[in-house]
């Protein structure tokens, strides 16, 4: 009975942050309104005993949102992203995207199989799932990796202002013409 | 999440966060006494200055910047003291934690990433330029030391084969870790002064910013926000006696006294450290975090899981 009061909270108020997100008119908020929806999805993964999954989502989730608040300041149009906005744009498209999207997923849950016995669940389910994933599509998955790592290091090179011809000169040969010297002494 | 072996113990609920708050004005009047002392005051006079400040604070009326977030803002000046609290539950005093949860070393480790939102919206929604920056500088030092300290929470979860602070205590029955991976001890005791912006990396509430994320909270906003930031490194502090200092063993007396007093130890080195060293420029200590001490602290984790898996320790 607990376990379910605390679900059917949590499962509500992460609904709640998420559509939060769209409603509030600062970046600042929207942020931190997905970060508490993420928070509150945590909750449900402890519930299912997965202790390591649920607390590192709201270990990555948390630095993910404020690494979004440093990339705001970085590379949006709107400095610092700190005036009045609002998250949706493209609203027609966006509706059609978006009613596709929950239907799709809300068949996935209803058409599903779901296991019916009320097997006793394993000692380590983390363990467990851990395998479920990576054991037979671990290529896949350190494929994955890399490629999403590939893009974050390409985005930031192509975003950013000043890259190596800028501080080495064109034959890139000297020392660097930095405003600030690194701390190493470089 | 809680087995057999995670069992709450309600009592510290009440005891834990009187201890952390007693070792947070311990740290407090340390540094009043060794600034009173510098500058040619009578030391012991100083001890009870955090005392006066917070009773001063208390009384003061709160001030506000038309614009301000006010529900970001105090949300963000609570979690600080929040997540010192919240990081302390797994930290066991003499074998005993107030949940000694299986994960406990991802509960300490995400407890203080949550400083990351609380400072960034503490700097943010007081509409002020000092604290905007402020928020942002903790953010920058934060991206520089995290990695590192992450890799010197596991390079100890690694050498205890255990997430579970109490296992790694209890792993260090022959030799304690700060003698098998004192790299790892030394990155945690630098980012243990960076997560609570501690000297020498309190940029973020430095005095060029006009104190920075601290520059806008007034009264009841700023204890909380000060003392939280105490709280914090006392956590920190505490933390690091199951990770590398072999949690409460040592002679003649009980394991909690030996606990509390390694804590107290470190906390005063921390002190200490902070009151000796030159303030460190956040843009330089990027390049210090990304160059020196991760490289460093991967090292030492490769070298422990050499010796773990050479059946060394």
């Amino acid at each position: 009975m607990a376990e379910w009061t605390v679900f059917v909270v949590c499962a509500v108020a992460a609904v709640a942050a998420g559509a939060a997100v769209f409603r509030v008119d600062s970046m600042a908020r929207a942020t931190f309104a997905l970060l508490a929806s993420f928070v509150f999805t945590a909750v449900p993964v402890l519930l299912l005993d997965l202790a390591y999954l649920g607390v590192l989502i709201v270990l990555m989730m948390t630095m993910e949102m404020v690494v979004m608040a440093v990339f705001m300041i970085m590379f949006m149009m709107n400095p610092a992203g700190l005036m009045p906005m609002t998250m949706v744009h493209n609203t027609k498209g966006a509706l059609a995207i978006s009613i596709a999207v929950f239907c799709v997923l809300a068949a996935g849950a209803l058409l599903v199989p779901w296991p019916r016995e009320s097997a006793p669940p394993p000692a380590d389910p983390t363990l467990q799932l851990g395998e479920a994933i990576m054991g037979d599509d671990m290529l896949v998955m350190m494929v994955a990796g890399l490629v999403l790592f590939a893009t974050m290091v390409s985005g930031v090179v192509l975003a950013t202002g000043r890259g190596r011809y800028d501080r080495y000169g064109d034959d890139l040969r000297g020392r660097p013409d930095d405003p600030i010297r690194g701390g190493v002494g470089r | 999440m809680i087995d057999a072996d995670d069992a709450v113990h309600w009592w510290g609920l009440v005891l834990a966060p009187a201890l952390l708050a007693a070792y947070a004005y311990a740290a407090a009047a340390g540094s009043a006494a060794r600034t009173a002392r510098a500058s040619g005051a009578p030391a012991a006079a100083a001890l009870a200055a955090p005392a006066r400040e917070a009773a001063g604070l208390l009384l003061r009326r709160r001030r506000t910047v038309p614009g301000a977030d006010t529900l970001l803002w105090r949300v963000g000046i609570a979690s600080v003291p929040v997540a010192a609290v919240m990081a302390v539950l797994v930290v066991p005093v003499g074998g005993r934690a107030i949940a000694d949860l299986s994960i406990g070393v991802v509960w300490f480790n995400a407890m203080e990433v949550l400083l990351w939102g609380g400072m960034w919206l503490a700097g943010w929604g007081a509409n002020s330029v000092w604290g905007l920056v402020g928020g942002y500088r903790y953010l920058i030092q934060g991206l520089s030391h995290e990695l590192p300290h992450m890799f010197a929470l596991t390079t100890a979860a690694v050498g205890a084969g255990s997430l579970r602070v109490g296992d790694i205590a209890a792993a260090q029955q022959d030799v304690w870790f700060v003698l098998v991976m004192p790299a790892a001890f030394v990155v945690y005791l630098v980012s243990a002064l960076a997560m609570s912006f501690w000297p020498p990396f309190d940029q973020p509430v430095g005095r060029d910013l006009s104190g920075g994320a601290a520059a806008e909270p007034s009264g009841p906003d700023r204890l909380v926000l000060l003392a939280g930031r105490h709280a914090m490194l006392a956590a920190a502090a505490a933390m690091a006696v199951p990770l590398f200092l072999g949690g409460g063993a040592g002679p003649l007396l009980p394991g909690w006294a030996w606990s509390l007093l390694k804590a107290a130890a470190v906390l005063a080195l921390l002190v200490w450290a902070g009151g000796r060293v030159p303030a460190v420029r956040m843009d330089r200590f990027a390049e210090v975090g990304w160059v020196v001490l991760l490289p460093l602290v991967l090292l030492q984790a490769l070298a422990v899981s050499v010796f773990v898996v050479a059946g060394w320790m």
